[in-house]
């Protein structure tokens, strides 16, 4: 049932287009403006319980447990979660070297450096892996949070914390799926210029994806 | 009844063999098929939700009744209201926007045929998938708006909340779907010279309610999914008692979405008046610019006013100013449209068609419907009026003599697109004259029995409080719909086999859609057209004339022309089967949950892998 | 309005020369490497510095934490959207799809947030 890979054709629609743009880089900027307030959603909640949970463990003060007398400290791991966070922003920066390297496939490549800038999959490569390295680094702060003593169920702060990077950690997780997709195809047919389309719109939603976790880094993490 | 036996028209879909049979109706892409599954769909549920709305009348219809039980009177209006809302209307206006976007802005179709079909079919599932429970007496029993925490495991422990949250879930996506394709169709697929301001009128307020959609069902999503979570999962985003989770989160996150729905809900019925009303008085649409800025003015302001379904909470002085005046500037937007309408009837040679008569009873309803609106803008007067049948007074002038109406003289109006044959007219009329008298006394004495401070939602009531005559008369009303949908679904069916041949412009209308052959040809345009002007028809030049000559040819095929047509396919129906089956594993069997997903996975990369259309270049 | 590209002249006479018009692509000044590391060089400077921010206790006591780092992570966000996202260089119909939810999004958070009182205004 499967048609092989190679039929994902080129991008350019042979039908008119009023503006001349290809239908599906419109449909990705309006799906990326719906994406807009799906996070606005799970921020707002996030920030509207902040300071309310009854009991901790709490993101950045420390809490006794007046049963146990058990002092649990403030839970968010910075350094951390800044090291990930700079997995994140430079993975970025290797998705915008695979798309440049996928659009000037054809360009003649003299020097070392520019065979290395050239090269597709070495790129998705290291976007996919950065991509990965960000979920390694999320499994690990979820499960040492646990271990901790905050689940998603504990309290409010549990709650909303879980689900709003659970969510964006579910963006990450499809972005490198995709990525992978797109690594399957380069390795079958190897991407051309003809395929930038393909590589641009899932860029847009990888750098979206980055972009997003800017906002709750500061949000969660850093504003007390 | 005017019947009259001739062949069927050439382009019928029976006139091509391999387009006829269940199968192709699995598998299609064309977006005038899918449109035509939208409206059969929807039409079945409209009567749906009409029984459950037959049964609660009639269980109120005299004091101290004990026809359904309390409980089963909770099912039925909760249903009555998730039915028509997002099973009935939505996907009513859906079937136009299917329809009519690419014929109205001369388009071969929509800018994704594939989406659109997964569009329809999760539409189908889902909308099976949290009707079937009322037949067994599960079905979800806190209101439309699903209150929580009401509706968390606390308060509602059965399976009935989980159909409603899992079902909200599953059409959300199918709406979405459907949005971002609608969208990118008219940005991207208007033919040469349709420029934004020359668009019909009806394709601009479907522009609208696609923005509308993106921007508003992302909330509720994530409303839902803190909904099912704290279901599924235990947490507590809606646990007011051991958590000290804020009441008002839902209703907030609710309502960001719920006024939004509201516009979602009438803006296309808007579109289509917008196209009757100039057909029938021969005259273009009066004000052009300012209907379309009045309704982006609608759709931005649209996201300024959820608290006024929340003025009985408190929110304080400010916001409740805030939210009241803006409250009362979106009437102005809306009462704009209104005065647009009736000018565009003066001095028009005006044809009654049936069409015709349910444009007119809109904007004779929908402005009774906007009054009662202005005045529970008024915080101190909602509070009078909230959960009182006042207010279901209100939204149902808004929603039946507004969405309703406006469908109905779509349905009408474009039968003969649609069909290639003419409904009948007298049978129309009498379908129009019942529903506005059953429309009228069923809702306008609830505007009494509500200012008497008759709640809604409650199953029965006591004697002497002044309510009796009142609810009666809504009961007869009630049974009143119908006789007046028999009369409809008569016609509907007969007119369709037997109506008369329409040809390509049976109104004399001015705009694209009515240039090409009823029913249209699979590619719609032989010759995509250039457009000079609002009314090709009424006001082209010669380009345009010379367009609509040629597409009105009947008779080619894709394949006479060279016109390459995207390949049908099941895939879309599988994809949106296995997200059904993946959401039905969290109610019946986990284990389901894997095989959903795995037959969705698969099918999705199948589609996605294989090609949209034969080669060519 | 949006559609300022769709220009009229030299439209396509029959539907055969429709199918095969060809492909009006988006033509921009496309960043370059050079561009992209230094954009890369900046997020990451204005990260450290976020970070370096956190852990001066004198700083996030005072007034002016909380509107530094909204801003600068305003700022990233926009840098990664204008150059990463090239947005900048692309068509603007691309920036309305994006600008326009984003400021509904923006205006929604802000309303919550005094709706809840975590934000107020002084009357008085
Ligand atoms: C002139 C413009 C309108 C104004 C000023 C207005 C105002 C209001 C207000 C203040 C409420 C809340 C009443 C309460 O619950 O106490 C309300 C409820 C409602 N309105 Fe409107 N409205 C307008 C137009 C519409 C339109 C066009 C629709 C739909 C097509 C609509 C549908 C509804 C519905 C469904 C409810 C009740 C929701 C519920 O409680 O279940 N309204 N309206
Ligand atoms: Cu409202």
């Amino acid at each position: 049932m499967t048609a092989p890979a190679t039929h994902v054709s080129a991008p350019a629609p042979h039908h008119y287009t009023t503006l001349g743009l290809d239908s599906r880089k419109v449909a990705i900027w309006a799906f990326i403006g719906s994406e807009c307030m799906l996070f606005v959603s799970l921020i707002s909640t996030y920030l509207i319980y902040k300071g309310r949970s009854i009991v901790g463990p709490f993101p950045h003060e420390t809490w006794t447990d007046p049963a146990t007398g058990h002092v649990f400290k403030p839970i968010l791991n910075i350094p951390v979660t800044s090291a990930s966070t700079f997995v994140l922003l430079m993975s970025s920066l290797f998705m915008v070297l695979a798309l440049a390297a996928v659009q000037n496939k054809e360009k003649p490549k003299h020097t070392r450096g520019e065979r290395i800038l050239g090269s597709s999959r070495l790129w998705l490569w290291m976007t996919a892996i950065a991509g990965a390295t960000f979920l390694g680094f999320q499994a690990f702060e979820f499960t040492s949070f646990v271990h901790e003593g905050l689940s998603i169920r504990t309290n409010l702060f549990g709650s909303s914390f879980f689900t709003l990077t659970g969510f964006h950690g579910a963006h990450v997780t499809a972005g490198v799926i995709w990525l992978v997709t797109l690594l399957a195809i380069d390795y079958r047919r190897g991407l051309g210029p003809r395929d930038s389309l393909l590589v641009d719109i899932a860029a847009l939603y990888w750098h979206f994806v980055d972009v997003i976790w800017i906002v709750i880094f500061t949000l969660v993490y850093l504003i007390r | 009844m005017a019947t009259t036996a001739r062949p069927a028209p050439k382009h019928s879909p029976d006139a091509y063999g391999e387009h006829s049979g269940l199968w192709s109706w699995l598998s299609t892409v064309d977006h005038k098929r899918i449109g035509v599954l939208y409206l059969y769909t929807a039409l079945f549920f409209f009567m749906f939700g009409g029984v459950e709305a037959i049964i609660i009348r009639a269980q109120l219809g005299a004091p101290n009744q004990h026809l359904v039980s309390a409980e089963f009177y909770n099912q039925l209006f909760t249903m009555h209201g998730t039915t028509m809302i997002f099973l009935a209307i939505m996907p009513l206006s859906a079937a136009f926007f299917n329809f009519l976007i690419p014929l109205q802005i001369g388009a071969r179709d929509v800018a994704f045929p594939r989406l659109n079909a997964f569009s329809y079919w999760v539409y189908l599932f889902g909308g099976i998938f949290i009707t079937i429970p009322i037949l067994f007496a599960v079905a979800p029993n806190d209101g439309w708006f699903g209150y929580a925490p009401l509706t968390t495991r606390a308060y509602s422990p059965g399976i009935n909340i989980d159909f409603w949250v899992i079902g909200l879930l599953i059409l959300g996506v199918s709406s979405l779907a459907a949005a971002f394709n609608f969208l990118t169709t008219i940005i991207n697929l208007r033919a040469p010279g349709m420029t934004l301001m020359r668009m019909p009128m009806f394709t601009w307020m479907a522009f609208i309610v696609q923005v509308l959609l993106v921007l508003a069902f992302p909330v509720v999503t994530i409303a839902l999914v803190f909904l099912l979570f704290d279901r599924f999962f235990g947490t507590n985003f809606y646990n007011t008692v051991s958590a000290g989770a804020d009441p008002l989160l839902w209703q907030h996150l609710f309502w960001i979405f719920g006024h939004p729905e509201v516009y979602i809900l009438v803006l296309p019925a808007f579109g289509l008046v917008s196209e009757v009303l100039p057909t029938y008085s021969k005259k273009p649409l009066f004000g052009y610019p300012v209907m379309v800025y009045s309704g982006i003015l609608i759709a931005v302001l649209g996201f300024g006013v959820w608290a006024h379904h929340m003025f009985a909470v408190g929110l304080g002085p400010i916001a409740d100013t805030f939210f009241g005046l803006t409250t009362m500037l979106i009437a102005i937007p809306t009462g704009v449209k209104i005065f647009n309408w009736i000018a565009t009837m003066a001095q028009g040679s005006i044809r009654y068609t049936t069409a015709m008569l349910f444009g007119i009873g809109l904007v004779a309803l929908f402005t009774i419907g906007g009054i009662s609106g202005i005045m529970h803008a008024s915080p101190p007067a909602d509070l009078q009026q909230t959960d009182t049948y006042f207010i279901v007074a209100h939204f149902h002038y808004v929603l039946f003599g507004g969405s309703i109406m406006g469908i109905f003289g779509g349905i009408y109006h474009y039968f003969p697109k649609i069909t290639g044959r003419l409904m009948d007219e007298k049978l129309g009329k009498i379908h129009f004259w019942l529903t506005v008298v059953a429309m009228n006394l069923t809702f306008f004495p609830m505007h009494f029995s509500g200012m008497l401070g008759m709640p809604r939602r409650i199953y029965t009531y006591d004697a002497g409080q002044g309510w009796d005559l009142f609810n009666a008369m809504s009961t007869a009303g009630a049974m009143i719909f119908p006789i007046a949908m028999l009369v409809f679904i008569y016609n509907f069916f007969v007119s369709r086999k037997r109506g008369e041949i329409a040809g390509s412009n049976p109104w004399g209308a001015g705009t694209l859609e009515w240039t090409i052959p009823s029913p249209p040809p699979e590619y719609n345009f032989a010759k995509i057209p250039t457009v000079t002007s609002r009314y090709p028809l009424w006001e082209g030049k010669e380009v345009d004339y010379e367009c609509a000559r040629i597409n009105s040819q009947e008779g080619k095929t894709s394949a006479d022309l060279g016109i390459v047509m995207p390949y049908s396919t099941i895939k879309p129906l599988l994809v949106a089967l296995g997200l059904v089956t993946m959401f039905c594993g969290l109610i019946f069997a986990r284990a389901l949950i894997g095989v959903g997903a795995a037959l969705m996975i698969f099918s999705l990369y199948s589609w996605l892998l294989s090609p949209l259309e034969p080669e060519h270049d | 309005m949006m559609d300022s590209h769709a220009s009229m002249t030299n439209l396509p006479d029959s539907a055969e020369a429709l199918a095969h018009a060809p492909r009006r692509e988006e033509e921009h000044a496309h960043p370059t490497w050079s561009t992209y590391w230094k954009v890369a060089l900046i997020l990451s400077l204005i990260t450290v510095g976020e970070v370096w921010a956190y852990y001066l206790p004198s700083f996030v006591g005072s007034r002016g934490f909380v509107p530094t780092l909204l801003f600068l992570s305003g700022l990233k966000f926009a840098i990664v959207v204008m150059f990463y996202m090239h947005l900048k260089y692309d068509h603007r119909i691309f920036r309305v799809l994006f600008t326009g939810p984003l400021l509904v999004a923006a205006i929604t958070l802000i309303g919550l947030m005094f709706l809840f009182g975590h934000l107020f205004i002084k009357i008085m």
